[in-house]
């Protein structure tokens, strides 16, 4: 074993929650990742960092196939969710199936116009459950896991809608909470909210790591810096440098992501 | 320089606004004749025919003397012929509606269907009279029934309620739908759950706009050969005795309110020109009650979806 691969192998989480293995994907003609291996250590925040248009949400997205919704894709390579290390791109596996498995929030919070409770338990009504005791009691797990409980206790009936959008922000993290997803994805889901929501929201991801896998998209290096312990540098559909967040951000490796994290470009 | 500036010599503010007064003139115009013509219309309706409207005219077959007759006939055939038109219509419209906008893929096909159904929404009504007469009243040999002119009426509102309900299936927003998705519901749920209740009211706007344009079509009902004069009632729907319920009035001959009172203006005598003029006030009153459930509804249903 050279010194470089023995750097990888240390500088590489020891259990893993999931791994993109040599992933390529492609919209029609276009490829919009290339080659890329980056592993998810469980019970972990695994933050992208990357200028815009450098494919960090598309990476993100591969995770729960949301491309698949779409027509014109082609994935290459391949996403290993563990401890079964299910490849969830293979063609066999229904990207339904792992939309059981691995749960998204957005950018923007998109709350159902529906009320909170039907919010939060849609999940689980989609996965057939209907008795009563159940789903309050999943619902009622779900918000205090999102640090909502509180503030909505006694409006459980109320749309959603009338939340301020950090509530709505924390209500989406609840409803994909709800159902116990092995993996968390997260697309910018600050970039909507002011900065006490997001304070907020940072320390929910803070508390969340102890029961599901966290891998979050963010335009903010201080926020990767602020909650993640590992981080990729994505630039232009490649992978950069990936490393742990505290190594990356003092003594980052290459050039390239010197430059951006100093602010240089991006 | 400020001389060779393009502002030096602005067109005068008392020019422009003398333009902008012209304009308002010109607008106010327009309206007076558009809102005008329709208050006349409808003026010489009430005048003519406000005072015919009673529970005889209702409730009576038509006669030879005005005087006795009624509108019961061609009342009760509108109704059984736009019950007809939605049962039929409605589900048709709105399927094939969800299906072009969810699940169609994009190609030639689909482009080409779409061109179509726009396009069928504004062919001549009398033109699917004649499809129908040919189709439903010679091949199928259904008859000059209610059954043909609900049939004729459904296949008339269908690319209106395809084109209507596409427009609010495209209103609900990416995020909500892929919202649902990444929770796991499939594509159907996503529809059902969401997609769907939220663009109920402009769905439903769109139905009911499209059935009261409908209760007032005349020239395909005529080319599939109702009566002008009809003195009895489709038979009863239903009854007294096992199975209760009846389907013989879908085939029933009918008349409907426009060729009712098409018949009547076409009679000489003052009487009978109050009889059409009673029928149009209700065939009028029957389309604003209709348009007026379909701004009720919208209003309602937005209330209950907040986005």
């Amino acid at each position: 074993m050279n010194h470089a691969d023995a750097l990888h192998a240390y500088e590489a989480p020891t259990s893993l929650g999931a791994e993109a293995r040599a992933l390529s994907f492609s919209y029609g003609s276009q490829l919009a990742l290339k080659n890329l291996s980056i592993p998810i250590g469980k019970n972990q925040i695994t933050a992208l960092i990357g200028p815009s248009g450098c494919g960090k949400s598309t990476f993100l997205r591969c995770f729960n196939r949301m491309h698949d919704l779409y027509p014109g894709n082609h994935y290459e390579g391949e996403i290993l969710l563990y401890p079964d290390r299910c490849n969830i791109l293979s063609a066999e596996i229904d990207p339904i199936e792992v939309r059981m498995r691995i749960a998204m929030v957005f950018q923007k919070p998109n709350p159902f116009p529906k009320s909170i409770y039907e919010n939060v338990a849609y999940g689980l009504r989609v996965r057939g459950a209907i008795a009563r005791a159940l789903l309050d009691e999943k619902v009622e797990q779900a918000l205090r896991g999102a640090a909502l409980w509180d503030e909505v206790k006694d409006r459980l009936r109320t749309q959603a809608t009338s939340l301020s959008g950090g509530q709505q922000q924390r209500l989406c993290i609840a409803r994909a909470l709800a159902t116990d997803p092995e993996l968390l994805l997260l697309d910018e889901p600050t970039s909507a909210l002011d900065p006490i929501a997001t304070g907020s929201i940072e320390e929910l991801l803070l508390d969340l790591k102890q029961c599901v896998t966290i891998l979050i998209v963010t335009h903010n290096m201080q926020q990767a810096a602020r909650v993640s312990d590992w981080t990729a540098f994505m630039y232009l559909g490649e992978l950069v440098e990936f490393g742990p967040t505290g190594r990356l951000f003092t003594t980052p490796s290459k050039k390239q992501t010197e430059d951006y994290i100093t602010g240089r470009f991006g | 320089m400020a001389a060779q500036s393009p502002l030096r010599q602005p067109p005068s503010i008392a020019r422009r606004k003398t333009a902008e007064a012209m304009f308002k003139v010109l607008g106010i115009g327009s309206l007076a004749i558009a809102v005008g013509t329709l208050v006349l219309l409808f003026g010489t309706l009430l005048f003519q025919g406000a005072m015919r409207i009673d529970w005889q005219f209702l409730m009576s077959y038509p006669s030879r003397h005005a005087a006795q007759a009624g509108i019961l006939p061609a009342w009760v055939g509108s109704t059984l012929i736009m019950l007809v038109t939605t049962v039929v219509g409605v589900p048709l419209g709105v399927a094939a509606a969800i299906y072009l906008e969810e699940y169609a893929r994009r190609n030639w096909m689909t482009e080409l269907i779409e061109v179509a159904v726009t396009n069928l929404a504004s062919v001549p009504s009398i033109i699917f009279g004649l499809l129908a007469l040919g189709l439903f009243v010679h091949i199928l040999g259904l008859g000059e029934s209610i059954l043909v002119a609900g049939l004729t009426l459904a296949l008339l509102v269908l690319p209106v309620m395809i084109v209507t309900t596409r427009e609010a299936l495209r209103t609900i927003p990416v995020e909500i739908r892929e919202a649902a998705s990444a929770l796991g519901a499939s594509k159907w749920q996503t529809i059902a759950h969401h997609v769907l209740p939220y663009s109920g009211a402009g769905i439903l706007t769109g139905i009911i706009l499209a059935l009261s344009r409908a209760i007032g079509e005349t020239a395909p009902i005529i080319t599939i050969g109702a009566l002008t004069f009809i003195a009895f009632l489709p038979p009863t729907p239903f009854s007294t005795q096992p199975p209760y319920l009846s389907f013989d009035w879908l085939l029933s001959p009918f008349t409907v309110l426009p060729i009712q009172m098409f018949g009547w203006v076409s009679r000489p005598g003052e009487d009978f020109a109050s009889n059409a003029a009673a029928t149009g006030i209700l065939l009028v009153g029957m389309t604003l009650t209709m348009n007026g459930l379909a701004i009720y509804l919208r209003y309602r249903m937005r209330k209950q979806v907040s986005w």
